[in-house]
């Protein structure tokens, strides 16, 4: 019999909550000195989830980055989420991924087939997102980190940008909310292992499968809702120049996670979100754990497009014909006081 | 009343804890090293109709009080009383008896002081009043270093005195720049009244 060994488990201490906040960091970000070039096509100026770099009339190259602290504490699913996190990027943009490498930060004294089981779990969703593992960098630090540096490419006229959406356009989301609360709530053993394990299905889930239908259909915008909430990343794409109405009844998340918001297992995260955020949301209904939902930071989150009204039903019949809990969830209207209406 | 120590917990375990104790009792003191931490324990103290105070000790140290017995209109009337003691535990002033920062190497303590008054400037929240006395009115001499550090504090509305008795022994009343010239009733005033006295 085989025998096996025990590989403990992973400290716990954020998934994308780890993020720094939005507002300080476009703070600093808007001090660098701004990279002009005819073949950046995306760039630092944009909020945008990755970097486009043309390299000829029919090729454009898009280099992210992800990486962060543990937010399960099973090494090969931490692997797995973070990678899938990192793959997101390249989707987002409308891309296919080229290639990918790792980036580790691990303790000195912990045991090293924990990180074994790390890169495993990495490796494996690099390898069905159909990229090539080239490399790495580790380093010796206090808490492990893992996350990927990712290449992709993608026909220079059909990047999918954040921040083009249009007044009237339907917005549909491809995966479900409050996985940010369930992984703190479990962390802590104050939810289901049903409820985690959904959160688990999702955040090991490529956007690729969802990208793939919808850069079929003709949609205006892209984005990934990762660390900043659903909220967060639809204010970048709304750019201060249009308005959002979102409705709560029609918005995908995981049940448990109400239930947790309103047991106050909330995250500091969230909490930093809701305050950068405050004073761009209208919150017409009065239901406290939706908020918190809304400004649950998303590790490995689905992708948000906004898309024509008149092509949104194919768009969304399309995606749950491959079983992907696409749901339509608000629209984009003509800029109003605020820029994002709850109902 | 409970007292939690929830330094060095992160959200949502401060949370947790205190829900648990309020099961058992009405009043909880928590100690948290983060504001956010503050904000997501007044979020719960709000959905739930109860009591919520803080109370800044530091950068790193927070005390929050959560009553069961406030209910969510008692708790609007102190609440300008709660805003006041936010105020008042974090207001301090500055006094200031010596040229160098700290015993050791004279040189070392000038650039120490120059910087102290530079940091002091870039300070969230800035101190009500700056005295100095004894060698401290040196500071606020004609061709001191923090001299500029000094007008920065002033144009900000922070209020700077110097010692009279100190100025004159040392012979340079005439050449003190900017500071209010005050006398030692008025000093162990200003000390008494301080909320929090800080010395560099």
């Amino acid at each position: 019999m085989e025998e096996t060994k025990d590989l403990g488990k992973l400290f716990i201490c954020g998934g994308c909550n780890a993020k720094i906040g939005p507002g300080n960091l476009s703070k600093i970000l808007d001090k660098l000195p701004q990279t002009m070039s005819d073949q950046l096509l995306v760039g630092f100026d944009s909020t945008d989830d990755a970097g486009v770099i043309k390299v000829s009339d029919e090729l454009a190259l898009i280099q992210t980055l992800d990486f962060f602290p543990t937010m399960v504490s099973d090494p090969y699913l931490f692997g797995q989420i973070a990678a899938t996190n990192a793959l997101s990027d390249v989707y987002a943009m409308g891309g296919d991924v080229l290639s990918a490498m790792n980036i580790v930060c691990f303790p000195e004294d912990m045991d090293i087939d924990i990180l074994g089981e790390i890169l495993l779990g990495g490796s494996e969703k690099v390898q069905e997102a159909g990229g090539l593992l080239v490399g790495g960098h580790s380093i010796h630090d206090s808490t492990p980190k893992y996350g990927l540096s990712v290449t992709g490419t993608i026909h220079p006229d059909r990047v999918l940008v954040n921040n083009d959406c249009q007044v009237g356009d339907v917005l549909i989301l491809t995966k479900p909310l409050g996985v940010g609360i369930i992984t703190t709530a479990y962390s802590v053993g104050e939810t289901t292992e049903e409820a985690f394990k959904e959160a688990v299905t999702s955040m090991t889930t490529l956007n690729k499968y969802a990208a793939e239908i919808i850069r079929e259909h003709p949609v205006t915008t892209c984005t990934d809702v990762t660390g900043f909430g659903i909220l967060g990343h639809l204010t970048e794409m709304l750019h201060g120049e249009r308005s959002a109405i979102i409705e709560t009844e029609k918005l995908p998340y995981i049940e448990d996670a109400y239930r947790c918001a309103k047991e106050f297992l909330i995250t500091a995260g969230g909490q930093r979100n809701r305050n950068y955020l405050a004073d761009k949301v209208s919150f017409e209904i009065d239901d406290y754990a939706m908020e918190e939902i809304l400004f649950d930071p998303q590790t490995s989150g689905g992708l948000l497009v906004s898309v024509p009204q008149d092509a949104a039903e194919k768009l969304l019949q399309d995606l749950n014909q491959a079983d992907i809990p696409a749901k339509i969830i608000g629209e984009v209207v003509s800029p109003l006081e605020k820029e994002i209406y709850i109902k | 009343m409970e007292k939690i120590n929830a330094i060095g917990d992160v959200c949502p375990v401060p949370v947790i804890k205190t829900k648990k104790a309020l099961r058992t009792t009405d009043v909880v003191e928590i100690v948290v090293d983060n504001e956010i931490a503050t904000q997501n324990l007044k979020k719960m103290a709000e959905q739930l109709g109860y009591g919520y105070s803080m109370n800044q000790v530091s950068t790193k140290e927070y005390t929050v009080v959560i009553d069961k017995n406030k209910a969510d209109d008692e708790v609007c009337m102190p609440m300008t009383h709660v805003e006041v003691n936010e105020v008042k535990g974090e207001s301090y002033s500055v006094f200031c008896d010596t040229q160098v920062m700290g015993r050791g190497d004279d040189v070392l303590g000038t650039t120490l002081m120059k910087s102290f008054f530079y940091a002091l400037t870039e300070q969230d929240v800035l101190p009500d009043k700056v005295v100095l006395y004894n060698g401290g009115v040196h500071l606020a001499v004609e061709g001191s270093d923090v001299l500029e550090d000094l007008q920065t504090l002033l144009d900000k509305g922070v209020e700077v005195y110097a010692c009279g008795a100190c100025a004159n022994f040392y012979g340079v009343t005439d050449q003190i720049k900017l500071a209010e010239i005050t006398n030692m009733y008025r000093i162990v005033e200003l000390m008494r009244e301080a909320n929090r006295v800080v010395k560099p």
